[in-house]
């Protein structure tokens, strides 16, 4: 069998069973479509939240850019983690306790003011789409490549399976349909890992192989990886980053957005009680974690098997051929995310470190003109089972695991995007009268609309998937984590506080952003260059998020103080989130 | 729920208490071992590298999950302690 038959029988067959559980779990109330009926067991909620939660970037990107970036791109895998702490311990269980479909409705009750509700919504959509966009991104990568068809074609396929699943399930197809994809996410992530774990340390476990003897030279696979890539002239692997504050506050910004995303949070509402939903929080981290702890070890090993692919006979001896490369960059050429150009005309392929003026001597002495192949952050995860020689089949479980990550997160932040348009702006403010039907109904065809304006942004992204999506942990972060914190944890924080508060962190998050990224992304458009002798004090774009949201607790108390106490009412309200007792199910009223 | 009776008001405390005590420990971690004192830890090895590297790309994770199962333990023996708990 072909290689292409069997992507196309393991992709084909985990679509089928994906709209089968759809089909199974078709929603017929809107308590269905926004909440699963509320009767989720917590590790059932436990692994569908794992799935929501890793996206293409988990399970794509965040291993090419910790092979690239070595040390300093741990802040991923903490920033994606830590977040949950402050998720189970912060938010979830008082959010469940008030027991309400969306989280902009916490923010409009908590705050008296449907303007609040409105604002809660728009940071919503923004941190949504934003995030919808790289998932999109991602899932056209992996289509292209596995499917053999053109990236829009591909993206197209994803919409209407995503369409079939989401808008007849709801959220009871939604997770379900999760859980399966965590299955089939998981297990295609960590088999290639634990057998090249096994070839270059003999230990089946990944995160303790990346710490154990490179079987091959002796030495610890991390000094060996080091050695290597510093022959090159690149970085040392595990070298220590010298702007510590930018690490601090990207991880932070990481952290608060991942506990403000508002589809990770809706999903605490499924549960049937507030100790089920503390529950909920240990479990989505285990399983979030059999991956996150997998992740630094494909990433130290495939950057280590990229390296000795290409120089076989050690770094001080030629590189290959270019005749006699391995099929998988033949075909990973194809696609454009690996490109060759011969700068020295020896045949051969001079992959290292041209940008390091340190080194320039050695290449020049080696004859070596310049960098001659570059390949794309993306596709180390999807390479990795031909890098190291694996079967055909598990290539084919890669390709079902990339979509499988990329469309369940997708699907949870369409069900977040539709469930504020109908039942925050249509139904809260639109048209309150509506019919849980026609309720059900507008669910429906917002998250249609959403499905059509999300594959056309990953048509056209403006950015690669994990750096967009960071983005949309910043707004996230800035906006909804601390209104959401604050209407817990205080009952001095009013409307006119809390309003102002979010408008001013998602402001502030948004021009930092726009001023390095260009105006709404668009190319070309940015007022300073996005690098780091321009940014205020070493602070990336990416990391603003956390000052953003230090703005947003700073306006929002200091408003609350010059302006009226919230009514007693309210304050009772903050009262009752906070002791479990009593807790029913999700409901509308 | 009675709102201002004492007992709710010291099962609040018991929570904020239990919240920041975890919190301090998912700092050290990782904004502490991880980041700011990885150069302190340098000089403990663990497996080609230094303990903060590991702290940054294992240990952090595995913290946070042994934090949050504690947590939830912990709390719901307090709900029940104060009579808090759901039925």
């Amino acid at each position: 069998m072909s290689q292409f038959a069997i992507n196309l029988l393991f992709v084909g067959g985990s679509f089928l069973l994906y709209i089968g559980i759809a089909v199974w779990a078709k929603a017929g109330s809107t308590s269905d479509f926004y909440v699963a009926g509320g009767g989720v067991h917590p590790v059932t909620n436990g692994m569908a939240i794992g799935a929501d939660w890793m996206s293409a970037a988990s399970f794509i990107s965040m291993a090419g850019l910790i092979a690239a970036g070595g040390y300093a791109n741990s802040t991923f895998l903490m920033g994606w983690t830590g977040g949950y702490v402050l998720l189970a311990m912060l938010l979830a269980p008082y959010l469940r306790k008030f027991g309400k479909f969306t989280v902009p409705e916490f923010i409009g009750d908590r705050y008296y003011s449907a303007n609040a509700r409105l604002v809660a919504v728009i940071c919503l959509i923004v941190a949504s789409v934003t995030y919808v966009i790289g998932q999109m991104a991602g899932a056209g990568v992996a289509f292209s490549r596995f499917l053999e068809v053109e990236a829009t074609n591909g993206l197209i396929i994803a919409a209407i399976v995503v369409f079939i699943y989401a808008v007849l399930g709801g959220m009871k197809g939604i997770t379900y349909t999760q859980v399966a994809q965590y299955c089939v996410l998981i297990v295609a992530y960590t088999i290639p890992a634990v057998f090249i774990s096994l070839q270059l340390t003999g230990n089946p476990i990944p995160g303790l192989g990346m710490f154990s003897t490179h079987t091959e030279s002796g030495l610890p696979l991390l000094t060996k990886l080091n050695q290597v890539i510093t022959d090159l002239g690149f970085n040392q692997y595990t070298a220590d980053v010298d702007n510590k504050l930018n690490m601090v506050l990207f991880t932070l910004s990481l952290m608060i957005g991942t506990a403000g995303l508002p589809h990770v949070i809706i999903r605490f509402f499924t549960v049937p009680k507030v100790s089920d939903a503390r529950w909920s929080g240990g479990w989505a981290l285990v399983f979030i974690a059999l991956l996150y702890l997998t992740a630094p070890a494909v990433a130290s090993m495939a950057r280590l098997n990229l390296m000795t692919t290409i120089y076989p006979e050690g770094t001080q001896a030629q590189p290959i051929e270019y005749d006699q490369r391995p099929g998988w960059i033949a075909t990973w050429e194809e696609t454009g995310l690996i490109t060759y150009e011969d700068k020295n005309n020896d045949g051969r392929i001079q992959l290292y470190n041209d940008k390091n003026a340190d080194f320039a001597a050695t290449a020049s002495e080696r004859g070596w003109a310049g960098n001659e192949m570059v390949v794309n952050n993306d596709i180390l995860v999807l390479a990795n089972p031909e890098i190291a020689n694996l079967p055909g089949w598990v290539i084919g479980l890669i390709a079902a695991g990339g979509l499988a990550a990329a469309l369940s997160t997708a699907a949870g932040l369409l069900l977040a995007i539709s469930s504020a348009v109908s039942h925050d702006l249509i139904k809260g403010r639109l048209n309150p009268n509506i019919s849980d039907k026609g309720e059900l109904l507008a669910a429906r065809i917002s998250m249609a609309i959403a499905i059509v304006v999300a594959t056309w942004l990953g048509a056209n992204p403006p950015g690669f998937a994990a750096q967009v999506v960071a983005l949309a942990f910043g707004i996230a972060g800035a906006s909804l984590f601390p209104a959401l914190m604050m209407g817990i944890f205080s009952k001095r924080v009013n409307n006119v506080g809390a309003i102002s508060g979010m408008l001013a962190g998602l402001t502030f998050t948004l021009v930092y952003i726009f001023t390095y990224k260009g105006w709404l992304f668009i190319p070309g458009t940015n007022t300073l260059a996005d690098s780091p002798e321009n940014w205020v004090l070493g602070i990336s774009p990416l990391s603003i998020g956390a000052i953003g949201a230090i703005v947003n607790f700073a306006v929002a108390f200091g408003v609350s103080k010059v302006t009226a106490e919230p009514p007693v009412e309210i304050q009772e309200l903050v009262e009752s989130v906070r002791y479990p007792r009593g807790a029913g199910t999700a409901h509308d009223h | 729920m009675s709102g201002h009776s004492y007992d709710a008001e010291n099962y609040w405390k018991a929570n904020l208490r239990l919240i920041f005590g975890s919190l301090i420990i998912w700092a050290l971690v990782s904004y502490g071992a991880a980041i700011l004192l990885r150069p302190m830890l340098a000089g403990i090895e663990v497996g080609g590298t230094d303990l903060g590297f590991w702290f940054a790309q294992q240990g952090s994770i595995i913290t946070f999950i042994i934090l949050i199962f504690f947590y939830a333990w912990r709390m719901n023996k307090i709900d029940e302690k104060f009579g808090v708990h759901e039925e």
